[in-house]
């Protein structure tokens, strides 16, 4: 067991002494010192207020990472789930503001249209690579700026709430009924108190369930199966009688379904919002490519990715008015990923030489047949 | 001895050109070579013989410089040796010629050849200095490419040419072949041999690994048998032993052989083709598959020969449905020609596919995802719209044990499996799903004699069995042994019938690049 946390802590644990050494040669360059800095940022973050906050600005990456992770299980690049969220975001917020409907079915509803919306954004790259053969990288990518400008024009054409005198561009504000409550009372029952500052938002059950339902539907069904199958080698894909298209189709549809919920936090849950309008978050789509090469594409792994870009968010956001350069957070993140990515593939293949040894020591001679273990798995959500 | 010249040098007391002594190559947990010997003398053609798994390419690495032996010595020309890399290898004069062509396919015979050894100045390369080069090592060496041909547009015969020019002209005086004819009809087997000859009389020493033992006996001027990290055997003189010797050596029991028993043939059809057509891609080229008509009994093996590339492939993948055709094609009277792959497998039709790490298995897979390749939607692997995990794991056991799958476990990962028991796992999956016609490409390619003979096994029960197969296959020995019918196919079309209890192997060459032609 140890052994095994070891296995799949080793790799995050370089990468993370990488990052930092990156970004602590970037501070003394600019004239900073690194430990004032990193003294600071590990101040920030070490409250309860603080983890809140961090735990709320990782539910909408870690949406945005599911989103991705899913077309990369097959080798589908959506590099488009930006647009696909705006998009989304606008539309159901719109939407949800203008019916009426009692709570149980209002929250539903708002999903469905973000859903429906993100899914069908992201199905125009899917039918014109698989009736035009059109790269969906390079369409994806297209539709972003598409998507962005679309939004913007029904927003400023249609969407507008008028009734403010319509002077910001924004939509109205989502009714109570379509609201998540905030989750504080829940702790509070059981004696934790986040103090005023902050709120624990209610949008964080749907982003575990989400991440329970991407599990199941990736390791237990069929569905799942074929996805990884037609990622892993869409040949073998194919003579296992996997149709190539229609896989395309659904699972970029999937992709852009989660996609078009990274803005619900937003909307339906977190008090500044509840709307779409000018400050909303317009650069999600494009972090969650990077949680999702971070967590292995793994429910768990793209989790715990999450939270760690959180918390270096979280972290360097007072860092400007103490005088230090707050991009200090990019690079970080930046390095951090690289860094990741480069020690993955080191362990990767470490293991696969392991278990190729271990498969050959116990199937070797037979005189002595081993019951060898089976090799431990790589670590966060292998390829696998 | 050799047929073709064994007179030229008295190989069997030329000076020792490279000596391997006791050599000990470890991986956790794994002892690959266990005191390896091997003296290959100048001028001469070795033959290392030996089931995978035994440690010949662990060997051959080792010789390359590709890794560092544990224990012992590493000799040439009587000096003792380090490689720590293949660039060491090289610069003492030996060359790797591997099984898989590295060739660029869209660049030219001469470009590929030169790559990395480019003639000429940092910024401007002397392209006729290349091909001049080049036209003399073909010249003195009988290995005749034109220089500005693309790789693309030659046969294989002439791609191993170019590898083998690729090793002359990096100074090879010392050629290691890894399973050189594997991919090659008799005729050109016949011609790589003779210039192997000429690369000798001229002093270059040659070492090929090879599992095909006639072949080894009727060229090689010494033999050296590997089996489980050790010598076995060292040969001087080839004429003193038999295939058969060789192979109790390889695997300490008796080498089996192809050939069907008694005919199990019967007269009900199970897939009958009539007129089966794939179009070419592009307009006015030929079509991979031109009108191709015949049936399949039940309890019938249908053996498909054909130098590569005549349609084999092509035929197989669309009976399958992974390549659209015109014509029909009745399973068991019913028409299945305009059904998906995926229909066709529940219909019916099982198969095995030419190339395995291709798209017979995910290397990544566990064996139990591999097992459920292309079933995976119908119990015991799936219920509902589910994978049933234990069910799949339970049925993979199954074949495991049934199919002798030499394996820790169901759950470690395909790529740590040997090519046999791979391809294995691979004729069990689709003989557990119980198919009325198995479509075969290459069904012992790449595997070790027991691997080899468990498969034929399996193929022979399955048809006693009344099952009915086409088989493709490049092994010429293993197609008549195991067919009671031969069709050969050139160009796309099936230009000859012929039967495999009466027809030898040079014959059916003949046939196949059409220097015979046929009755059909």
């Amino acid at each position: 067991m140890f052994e095994r946390i070891w296995r799949a802590s080793l790799a995050p644990l370089v990468a993370a002494t990488a990052a930092i050494a990156i970004s602590s040669i970037a501070l003394l360059i600019s004239g900073n010192n690194p430990v004032e800095a990193f003294v600071e940022m590990w101040k920030t973050i070490d409250s309860t207020a603080a983890i809140v906050d961090i735990i709320n600005t990782a539910v909408p990456l870690y949406i945005s990472g599911v989103a991705v992770a899913i077309g990369f299980k097959m080798n589908l690049f959506n590099i488009g789930s930006n647009g696909q969220y705006i998009l989304a975001a606008l539309v159901a917020g719109w939407a949800g503001a203008e019916v009426s409907l009692p709570p149980l079915l209002h929250v539903p509803f708002v999903f469905l249209v973000a859903m429906t919306v993100g899914g069908s954004w992201a199905l125009i790259a899917a039918i014109l690579s698989v009736t035009r053969n059109v790269n969906v990288v390079v369409s994806t990518i297209m539709l972003n700026y598409i998507g962005i400008g679309l939004s913007a024009f029904l927003l400023s054409e249609y969407f507008r709430d008028s009734e403010n005198g319509g002077l910001v561009a924004q939509t109205k504000v989502m009714p109570e009924s379509a609201r998540l409550p905030k989750l504080d009372p829940i702790f509070e029952f059981f004696g934790f108190n986040f103090g005023e500052r902050v709120d624990l938002l209610g949008f964080l059950p749907f982003a575990i369930l989400l991440g329970i339902a991407y599990h199941v539907l990736l390791n237990r069904s069929l569905f799942g199966y074929e996805l990884k199958l037609s990622g892993m080698n869409a040949d073998a894909a194919q003579s296992a009688g996997v149709n190539p298209k229609k896989m395309v189709l659904i699972t970029l549809f999937m992709s852009g379904a989660v996609a078009g919920m990274i803005g619900l936090p937003f909307l339906l849950a977190d008090p500044n919002f509840l709307k779409y309008g000018d400050a909303f978050p317009v650069t999600l789509g494009f972090t969650g490519l990077g949680l999702a090469l971070l967590g292995r594409n793994s429910p768990v792994g793209v989790a715990a990715a999450a939270v760690v870009w959180a918390t270096i968010e979280v972290a360097t956001r007072r860092l400007g008015s103490l005088g230090i350069p707050p991009e200090i957070g990019k690079i970080l993140q930046g390095s951090f990923l690289l860094a990741a990515v480069i020690a993955y593939e080191v362990v990767r293949r470490r293991n696969d030489a392991a278990a190729a040894e271990d498969a050959a020591a116990a199937t070797r001679d037979d005189r002595s047949p081993p019951p060898s273990p089976a090799p431990e798995p790589a670590p966060i959500g292998a390829t696998s | 001895m050799s047929d073709t010249g064994g007179d030229a040098i008295d190989t069997a007391s030329a000076p020792i050109a490279i000596q391997l002594t006791d050599i000990v190559k470890r991986f956790p947990g794994v002892v690959a070579n266990d005191g390896v010997n091997l003296t290959v003398r100048q001028g001469s053609v070795h033959a290392i013989v030996g089931e995978n798994g035994a440690g010949k390419s662990t060997l051959m690495k080792t010789l390359y410089g590709a890794h560092q032996p544990n224990e012992g010595t590493i000799t040439v020309k009587g000096e003792d040796r380090v490689f720590s890399s293949p660039k060491d290898a090289i610069a003492d004069g030996i060359g790797m010629v591997f099984q898989a062509f590295m060739l660029a396919a869209n660049l030219t015979v001469w470009e590929n050849i030169v790559l990395g050894q480019e003639p000429g100045s940092r910024l401007s390369l002397d392209a006729n200095e290349a091909r001049t080069r080049i036209r003399d090592l073909g010249e003195r060496y009988g290995l005749d490419v034109d220089p500005d041909a693309l790789i693309c547009d030659l046969g294989v015969g002439d791609k191993q040419r170019v590898e083998i020019l690729k090793v002359l002209y990096r100074g090879a005086e010392i050629l290691i072949l890894d399973e050189p004819t594997a991919v090659l009809v008799p005729q050109e087997v016949d011609a790589l041999f003779k210039s192997l000859r000429e690369l000798t009389a001229q002093g270059s020493t040659i070492i090929f690994i090879s599992h095909k033992l006639d072949e080894v006996l009727k060229h090689a001027d010494a033999v050296t048998v590997i089996r489980q990290g050790k010598t076995v055997g060292e040969i001087p003189d080839p004429s003193t032993v038999t295939s058969n010797d060789l192979a109790e050596m390889m695997v300490g029991s008796e080498l089996p052989t192809p050939e069907t028993r008694d005919s199990t043939v019967t007269d009900e059809p199970v897939l009958q083709l009539s007129g089966l057509t794939v179009k070419a891609i592009d307009e006015g080229s030929r079509d991979p598959v031109h009108d191709v008509s015949f049936t399949v009994h039940r309890g019938e093996i249908v053996g498909i020969a054909g130098v590569e590339g005549n349609g084999q492939s092509e035929l197989v993948r669309s009976l399958v449905g992974l390549l659209p055709s015109t014509g029909t094609v009745l399973l068991d009277g019913k028409d299945v020609a305009h059904m998906s792959t995926r229909a066709r497998r529940d219909a019916g039709v099982g198969y095995i596919s030419e190339d395995r790490q291709k798209d017979g298995l995910v290397l990544g897979f566990t064996l139990w995802e591999n097992a459920a390749l292309g079933h995976h939607h119908r119990p015991p692997f799936a219920k509902g719209p589910w994978l049933d995990i234990a069910g799949a794991k339970s049925r993979t056991d199954e074949i495991i044990e049934e199919f002798d799958v030499r394996t820790p476990g169901v759950d470690v990962p395909a790529f740590t499996l040997s090519g046999g028991n791979q391809q294995k796992l691979v004729v069990g999956r689709e003989m557990t799903a119980e198919p009325k016609v198995l479509v075969a490409a290459h069904p012992t390619r790449g595997v070790d004699v027991g691997a080899q003979s468990v498969i034929w096994d399996i193929l022979r029960d399955a048809r006693a069995a009344g099952l009915g197969t086409i088989l493709v296959s490049a092994d010429l020995e293993e197609l008549i042994g195991l067919s009671d019918r031969l069709l050969v196919m050139l160009r796309g079309e099936i230009v000859a019938e012929v039967d495999p209890s009466t027809v030898t192997p040079a014959e059916l060459g003949s046939y196949m690049t059409g220097a015979k032609a046929g009755a059909h």
